[in-house]
């Protein structure tokens, strides 16, 4: 299948996460992506090992966001190299930074030369906190953006103090973001040939991401976010929503009036608790009832009662669990991807489809340079 | 002139993972008309948080469905279908959430949707994929979060499993679909056909955890923990986590640990001082770092390791960051209003686009509201 974005080219200069994952799914849809790399030490996320996880000299989150790419090593401080950058840039659709502010005029690569040498580009940026303000020169990193924004107070119980999402959620998002803004911008310039500038923060990501809650909180006069007490899995929602243990593990039960899930389970204290308001408002005493009465079975019990009544509710699992269902090994999440060496990798796959075809591509992520001979073949053409 | 201006969405999905998606087209410059039963609406209207509501529908639904425009048709009624059918001929993309074979039923399923228009843009929206063994289960964010190992992730070692206090399911597997999308449209420039686009909830979620699922498949497939207290990321070292102090929390991301303790003073105990017990040791490491943080206040350490361009972050809840100098300087919020005059303030678009904010003071629709503008425009009587 061709994919949809074949023929366009991305210059990809940011490191980490945040923007190196919006490239990644720009490669995903078909575009071609080259990571200007510094010589010898290149992006930094090579050397940010999880869990001292370490494959073929560069850690498993680098492998995973920067496979199907390409690596250009060069040193944008000097003339020569620089210039070979510049003729990448002219052939270009989309160039993509994450530096903090400043950085790009000492590259070279600020909006406005960049504009001077292909004014049909997408000039594509991702900050921390925006440009501006008393926050711009912070560093940008994810579980920062997280305790600043409010997002540690949404998750686990009341008066467990902050719990962070143990994920770089932010830098995914933020990614995402860009991605869209740089597609939507792709579309206008094949319809109108306009270029365009596209600029995404961590900060108004993450508040956007919030969009409900902060609109909540701005709609009942500015209340604190009170999570529940027990079996928390929204600050906003009323009982049932949470996740409760079993006599065997876990399972999530979503919504669903209260007295027909107390009648389905047996449970005879549910059953005054007629009026939605009350499923909100009494929602710590009616999770404390449910918590109790849930123990005392195992999971499959209760989803084979919950589950036909079309009450919304999943068994907990973990990945292995998981990997075991059918359901799971249908959806071909995993894909082996090879690095120019040999060195062969599990990892998951583009989650979109098109056409009824799953995105995917066997290139692995490069090393540092990999394409440096290729490309400057293809420069001196 | 904003990117997706001239695109016409035609958004069928309900709840928040579609409406996401076609908040963030409206905001891009699409127009989106949303089809709904007469009557009644979409079912997301009467999802409520903390039960507020603006005017018949939720705030929720204000939130997720602004700058959209509503067209009731019974898609059951075979006048009401022509007429829906005579909009798919005139549009670019439509978007819905049914489960396996109600648009078969219907009678616009993607074949037939692409006999009417073969230009059209066509989004699904399931919870575990148009196929196997899950895919008439119901796909709701919590089920979903439960059952994808995501809720492994969050909280500390001893807590129950963790969801995101917010819709992190939905609102990823939106931003998906508007990427697909766009994808497609761009595609469609060129070729001058649509495309079927599809996402799940499912596949969605385990994209976001794809460097930790990278690090677990090279890993043995060994199964991560959490951190005893301060959990942040179940793959990073020590001091990656949340630290209470004397009077909050601080947030400490990527740090060396000798750099930090030398910063506070502190003697490293021999058994903490190879970088490679870090991450094994990391409970102990985190426990010796909390014992000194909470004997001083979260100004001194801040002003102490922001000295040092330390990645560090104070935890805020939404009435200190809203009301934060470096929040409103980002101008992310706005007032939206009904066509009734009830006015709501809620987030902007996060993506800048050729420098500019995106504001739209539209709000959510009434059911039906636009119908007789659409009727007369699209020429569907």
């Amino acid at each position: 299948m061709k994919k949809p974005l074949e023929g366009i080219l991305v210059i990809d200069f940011s490191q980490y996460l945040s923007g190196p994952s919006a490239s990644l799914r720009l490669a995903d849809l078909g575009a071609r992506v080259i990571k200007i790399e510094k010589p010898e030490t290149g992006d930094l996320g090579r050397g940010l090992y999880f869990s001292n996880v370490v494959m073929n000299g560069a850690s498993s989150m680098f492998h995973a966001i920067n496979r199907n790419k390409q690596s250009y090593a060069a040193n944008m401080k000097a003339a020569e190299d620089r210039e070979k950058v510049y003729q990448l840039i002219r052939k270009a659709d989309v160039l993509i930074h994450n530096f903090r502010p400043g950085v790009v005029n000492k590259l070279g690569i600020d909006f406005e030369t960049i504009k001077s040498i292909n004014p049909e580009i997408i000039y594509a940026e991702l900050s921390g906190y925006g440009k501006e303000g008393v926050w711009k020169d912070k560093p940008g990193l994810d579980l920062l953006l997280q305790s600043l924004s409010g997002l540690t107070q949404l998750n686990g119980n009341d008066g467990a103090g902050p719990i962070p999402i143990g994920l770089a959620v932010v830098d995914i998002l933020s990614g995402a973001h860009l991605a869209q803004g740089i597609l939507a911008c792709l579309y206008r310039k094949e319809t109108t040939g306009e270029g365009g500038r596209v600029e995404v923060s961590m900060l108004e990501s993450a508040l956007e991401y919030q969009f409900e809650s902060i609109t909540c909180y701005f709609r009942d006069g500015g209340q604190p976010t009170i999570r529940p007490k027990s079996n928390s899995a929204h600050a906003y929602l009323g009982a049932p929503y949470g996740v409760y243990a079993t006599k065997n593990g876990a399972m999530a039960l979503a919504m669903g009036s209260i007295p027909f899930i107390g009648g389905l389970i047996g449970c005879e204290a549910l059953s005054k608790y007629e009026t939605p308001e009350s499923w909100f408002n009494q929602r710590d005493e009616i999770k404390d009832i449910l918590a109790k009465h849930l123990a005392t079975k195992d999971t499959k019990s209760w989803l084979a009662v919950l589950e036909p009544a079309d009450i919304w509710c999943a068994e907990i699992m973990d990945w292995k669990t998981l990997m075991d269902q059918d359901a799971f090994k249908i959806l071909e999440m995993i894909q082996e991807v090879n690095m120019a060496d040999g060195y062969r990798y599990k990892t998951t796959r583009c989650p979109i489809q098109i056409n009824g075809t799953w995105l995917t591509s066997e290139i692995g992520s490069p090393v540092l340079g990999e394409h440096n001979e290729k490309i400057n073949k293809e420069l001196a053409s | 002139m904003l990117p997706l201006e001239g695109i016409t969405v035609l958004e069928f999905a309900q709840f928040m993972a579609g409406p996401s998606a076609g908040l963030k087209m409206a905001d891009l410059g699409a127009r989106v008309i949303k089809i709904e039963r007469p009557g009644s609406g979409e079912t997301g209207r009467q999802i409520a948080l903390k039960n507020i509501f603006i005017d018949e529908s939720s705030m929720v639904f204000h939130t997720a469905n602004r700058n959209k425009q509503s067209y009731a048709a019974n898609l059951k009624d075979p006048d009401d279908l022509e007429k829906v059918k005579k909009l798919i001929a005139q549009t670019d993309v439509m978007t819905h959430n049914f489960r396996p074979g109600v648009m078969e039923k219907i009678g616009l399923d993607y074949d037939t949707v692409a006999a009417i228009n073969p230009k059209m843009v066509y989004g699904v929206v399931s919870g575990y994929g148009p196929v196997g063994p899950w895919a008439t289960k119901p796909g709701q964010d919590l089920l979903i979060q439960s059952l994808s190992g995501f809720v492994n992730l969050s909280g500390n070692e001893a807590d129950e499993p963790t969801a995101t206090g917010l819709a992190t399911s939905d609102i990823f597997t939106g931003v998906h679909l508007v990427q697909g999308i766009l994808a497609a449209l761009i595609a469609r420039n060129r070729s001058g056909k649509g495309s079927k686009v599809e996402v799940s909830l499912l596949e969605s979620t385990l994209d976001i955890q794809f460097e930790l699922l990278t690090t677990f498949l090279n890993d043995d497939e060994t199964l991560p923990k959490r951190a005893k207290k301060g959990n942040a990321h179940v793959y990073l070292e020590a001091p990656y986590g949340i630290y209470q102090t004397k009077n909050g929390y601080i947030s400490i991301a990527l740090t060396p640990l000798d750099a930090l303790a030398k910063a506070m003073n502190l003697q490293l105990p021999e058994a903490f001082q190879n970088p490679k017990v870090w991450y094994e040791k990391r409970d102990d490491i985190m426990a010796f770092l909390q014992e000194q943080l909470i004997k001083e206040t979260s100004a001194h350490w801040l002003s102490i390791f922001e000295a040092l361009d330390f990645r560090v972050s104070e935890v805020f809840d939404y009435k200190t960051l809203l009301n934060h100098e470096g929040y409103k300087i980002l101008q992310m919020d706005q007032e939206v209003e009904t066509s009734d005059g009830i006015s709501m303030k809620t987030t902007r678009c996060p993506i800048r686009i050729d420098g500019n904010r995106i504001f739209n003071k539209k709000s959510a629709p009434k059911v039906g509201e636009d119908n007789a503008l659409i009727e007369k425009e699209f020429n569907l009587s």
